[in-house]
């Protein structure tokens, strides 16, 4: 019988991206469904096909719906409450992505070595994602 | 801390979990499969607005591709699904004595909205739309 440490209850880091993994789908969601439908009522029916309708339901950056046949991407389509929309997206999508990636790849990577390197990679891709993601949305 | 277990790959095809456990391995290879693809979507679009590369142009033809979108619409459909399933077991604990018929439910679900979206897509991509 194999002895193993089980983490004790409590506000761990576990448990933490454990109820932020969850909230952030809701989040997500939530995300989305706002983008779908307010890019629907600016009048996406009529304006751009499904596949740019889709990018801009997940990352609703005025790139994304430059080569439909919208007259005037910054009237609404380019503002504030966008930019915003956007970071939330960045920030939770990428924490929900790397917090997932970490869980996959401690369940296949028994060597601690491995797994603290691992862990130290993703933590400094996920704040360099963050950081160009930030760049992107305040540059377009 | 990961468990130690001395299970090969086929023995582990062979653990009878049922549907919950084919929803647990998909929800990881279409997590795996959304992180592919946002990965190299970013990079593409790097790569196009500041070199307009070869390999970034064949990636851009390559996801635009019918093919490559029902792989890719599947697994965010299934993630996104399969994700609600787990939000909802896990806020309710009581509910988990229902898993199976929350995994046939969540079926149920995804391949209506699933098959609509193909169909469209597929009859656009043969009439050349």
């Amino acid at each position: 019988m194999m002895m193993r440490k089980v983490p004790q209850p409590g506000w761990n880091l576990e448990y933490l991206m454990f109820v932020f993994t969850r909230l952030s789908g809701l989040a997500m969601f939530i995300l989305a469904i706002v983008g779908v439908v307010m890019a629907l009522i600016m009048g996406a029916r009529t304006q751009m096909d499904l596949g740019t309708l889709m990018r801009w339901t997940f990352f609703q950056n005025p790139n994304h719906v430059l080569d439909s046949n919208i007259p005037d991407v910054t009237a609404g389509w380019a503002n504030g409450f966008w930019q915003i929309m956007e970071m939330l997206v960045i920030f939770l999508a990428a924490t929900h992505g790397f917090n997932g990636l970490r869980v996959i790849l401690d369940d296949y990577i028994h060597s601690i070595f491995w797994q603290y390197f691992l862990r130290v990679i993703l933590f400094i891709l996920w704040v360099f994602s963050i950081v160009l993601g930030i760049y992107v949305i305040l540059g377009s | 801390m990961a468990l130690k277990r001395n299970v090969n790959f086929f023995e582990g095809l062979r653990y009878k979990g049922g549907g919950p456990m084919l929803a647990w391995i998909l929800h990881r290879i279409s997590a795996l499969v959304i992180i592919f693809f946002i990965s190299l979507h970013v990079l593409s679009s790097f790569f196009t607005l500041e070199t307009g590369s070869d390999l970034a142009i064949a990636y851009n033809t390559l996801y635009e591709s019918v093919y490559f979108q029902v792989i890719v619409y599947f697994c965010v459909i299934f993630h996104a699904i399969n994700g609600l399933r787990i939000i909802i077991l896990d806020t309710w604990p009581k509910l988990v004595e229902y898993q199976h018929e929350a995994t046939w439910f969540e079926w149920l679900i995804i391949i209506p909205i699933y098959g609509i979206t193909i169909f469209v897509m597929i009859q656009r991509a043969i009439s050349g739309g």
